[in-house]
């Protein structure tokens, strides 16, 4: 069982990082990014992981919460206790609703219709031209904590993040272990048998579906909160693209293996970045080799030596 | 809004649907034989309009950049299909959107690196410059009409080819069965790459045709891939004539949507908000239409597979 403490010391070393001499403005920025993607990421194993729904539209949820964040800044509402909730409300009713129509189709249709989904909302966002429109809404400050500017501080987001991160990946890991994530698993592997045991399996993967997007709201929350600004391309399906990879680079089997692809996701695209500008030549090759011969993931590799 | 503008905008949605036929028409049918999702299939119309652009500016002609993009296009599609697809048919549908979604961020780059960031313009043929007139006063440019024959011709060069040859016998066969097919002593692997190549080459063929109207960019076939994916979902996997119809369904739900709508909300709201939400609107169109296609019909208007 030595594969338990790989996620807990990914964990610990996003903790202790600060401590240790990582806490400049750079280096907490960088692991704040790959805190809040390695959020999207675990709800997104989870969704393909546990449940077997392979969604290209994750970055939509992402994008919702970040707008909810927007949205309320420019009526001037910046208090987290109504922020929060509606950036959670607003990305699982959005996956509600979507989930409702997608959950339905099964397989490739599902891939495709979440993706549909994913570029309405993009579309939806481009066009809100009180917003900032095409190029996006600067916040005019980060969401206030019962008035005090708490956020500010670039400890306390770096912890508020490692926190959410740790809670979203230990609910997640609890859901999928306890009676419900069983539907699920066992929905993935044969839903007919679920069927045939008298279990639905479509309201199991609609919650899971809408859970997955009220994480996704949380990240969005963060991510807006982050970098004080929020614009169409967080919910461009290349986003939704970029995040799937996370979760395979990490290993699809393991939630935990969202944070660890995201971490590295995030360490090599800012690397790759800073040798050249068209990094993308270097990374798409790359994205491509993962999937033909990494197989299981890198969680998988840390797995099999452990 | 007059009837002249209404026809003007239908006719550009016609285009625009035949453009997004020969897109999807290779789309679905690797998808259908093969079971293969390929999300590079739009940036191979993006090369074939960025070949078409090359050639015609190396040639002076837009004729032999035509003639030259095609086989050029077809060339790239079978060397995709032998460096990456052809590894990917055995592995899931993650894998594969993963690798394909790899392969655009290397080719959408790779455009930028070799011919810049800048969008390319490319002239109109001299031959079908100029307009014609549909109805007294109304003037609709010649290249495309051309456009829109081509794109019918291409139709129904394919409709026979699927329907009336033996290579689309094995194709029909093939989407609906392929396991079976192979059994019969039919060398699945060739017929995967030929329909491969030529689904490569008329999205090839579609981004040549497009390069005089639309601009010619890094990233242009984004936005048509994924109609494309709402055209095949809509008109049923494997379908060359659930695609035909569903891609001029789409066609011109998006192009009308987005010359109605707005005025459409004008008579609801003042005319600022109403050019905004017409626009948002507009764009979601054709998504929900397929939402609710999907929700009456989850395998789409022409379904191949039974079961």
């Amino acid at each position: 069982m030595r594969e338990a403490w790989a996620p807990l010391a990914v964990l610990a070393a996003f903790a202790a990082a600060p401590l240790i001499g990582y806490s400049g403005a750079y280096e907490t920025t960088l692991m704040a990014r790959a805190m809040i993607l390695g959020m999207a990421a675990v709800a997104l194993a989870f969704l393909v992981g546990g449940a077997g729904l392979v969604s290209l539209g994750h970055a939509a949820c992402l994008g919702v919460g970040a707008y909810a964040v927007a949205i309320l800044d420019a009526h001037g509402v910046t208090e987290a206790a109504v922020v929060l909730p509606a950036a959670i409300g607003a990305a699982a009713l959005f996956a509600l609703a979507t989930g409702a129509v997608a959950i339905r189709t099964s397989g490739v249709h599902f891939i495709m219709i979440t993706l549909a989904f994913g570029q309405m909302a993009f579309f939806t966002a481009s066009s809100l031209a009180a917003y900032g429109g095409d190029d996006g809404y600067t916040l005019y400050g980060r969401t206030e904590v019962a008035g005090t500017r708490l956020l500010e501080d670039r400890l306390a987001f770096h912890y508020l993040c490692l926190a959410a991160l740790t809670l979203t990946w230990a609910s997640c890991a609890m859901l999928l272990a306890s009676r419900f994530g069983r539907v699920l698993r066992a929905a993935r592997e044969n839903a007919q048998r679920v069927e045939a045991v008298g279990l639905a399996p479509y309201p199991f993967r609609l919650i899971a579906y809408a859970i997955a997007g009220a994480v996704g709201g949380l990240a969005g929350f963060l991510l807006a909160n982050a970098t004080e600004f929020v614009s169409p391309a967080t919910l461009s399906w290349q986003r939704s693209g970029e995040l799937l990879f996370m979760v395979i680079l990490g290993g699809a089997g393991r939630l935990w293996g969202g944070i660890l692809g995201a971490l590295v996701f995030v360490m090599l695209e800012t690397w790759l970045a800073q040798q050249t500008p068209h990094w993308k030549l270097v990374f798409g090759p790359m994205l491509v080799l993962a999937v033909l011969f990494l197989r299981g993931g890198l969680a998988g590799l840390v797995a099999r030596r452990g | 809004m007059t009837a002249q503008l209404l026809l003007v905008q239908a006719l550009n949605g016609l285009q625009l649907g035949i453009l997004l036929f020969l897109v999807a028409a290779g789309l679905t049918l690797v998808f259908g034989v093969m079971d293969f999702i390929n999300l590079a299939h739009g940036v191979q119309y993006m090369l074939g309009a960025y070949l078409g652009a090359a050639f015609a500016a190396a040639t002076g002609s837009f004729w032999w950049g035509l003639a030259l993009a095609l086989p050029a296009a077809l060339a790239a599609g079978l060397v995709l299909e032998v460096l990456v697809f052809r590894h990917l048919y055995a592995r899931d549908h993650l894998s594969q959107v993963l690798a394909t979604f790899g392969v655009i961020l290397f080719l959408n780059e790779g455009v930028k690196v070799v011919w810049g960031a800048a969008p390319l313009q490319v002239p109109i043929p001299p031959l079908l410059d100029g307009g014609i007139e549909i109805s007294p006063g109304l003037q609709y440019p010649i290249y495309r009409v051309a456009v829109l024959g081509a794109g019918l011709a291409t139709a129904a060069l394919l409709w026979w080819l699927v329907e009336r040859t033996r290579a689309g016998m094995l194709v029909r066969a093939g989407a609906t069965n392929a396991p079976m097919v192979a059994a019969l002593g039919v060398d699945i692997t060739r017929l995967f790459t030929l329909v491969f190549a030529f689904g490569a080459m008329l999205a090839g063929f579609a981004g040549v045709l497009a390069g005089p109207i639309f601009s010619v960019e890094p990233g242009m076939g984004d936005h048509v891939l994924i109609l494309a994916f709402v055209v095949i979902v809509i008109g049923g996997i494997g379908s060359i004539r659930g695609a035909f119809l569903a891609a001029l369904l789409v066609g011109l739900i998006d192009t009308l949507g987005k010359s109605l709508m707005p005025n459409l909300m004008r008579l609801f709201l003042d005319p600022s908000s109403a050019r905004q939400a017409g626009a948002a609107l507009a764009s979601m169109l054709v998504y929900v239409a397929m939402a609710a296609i999907l929700a009456f019909r989850p395998a789409g208007l022409f379904p191949v597979r039974t079961g």
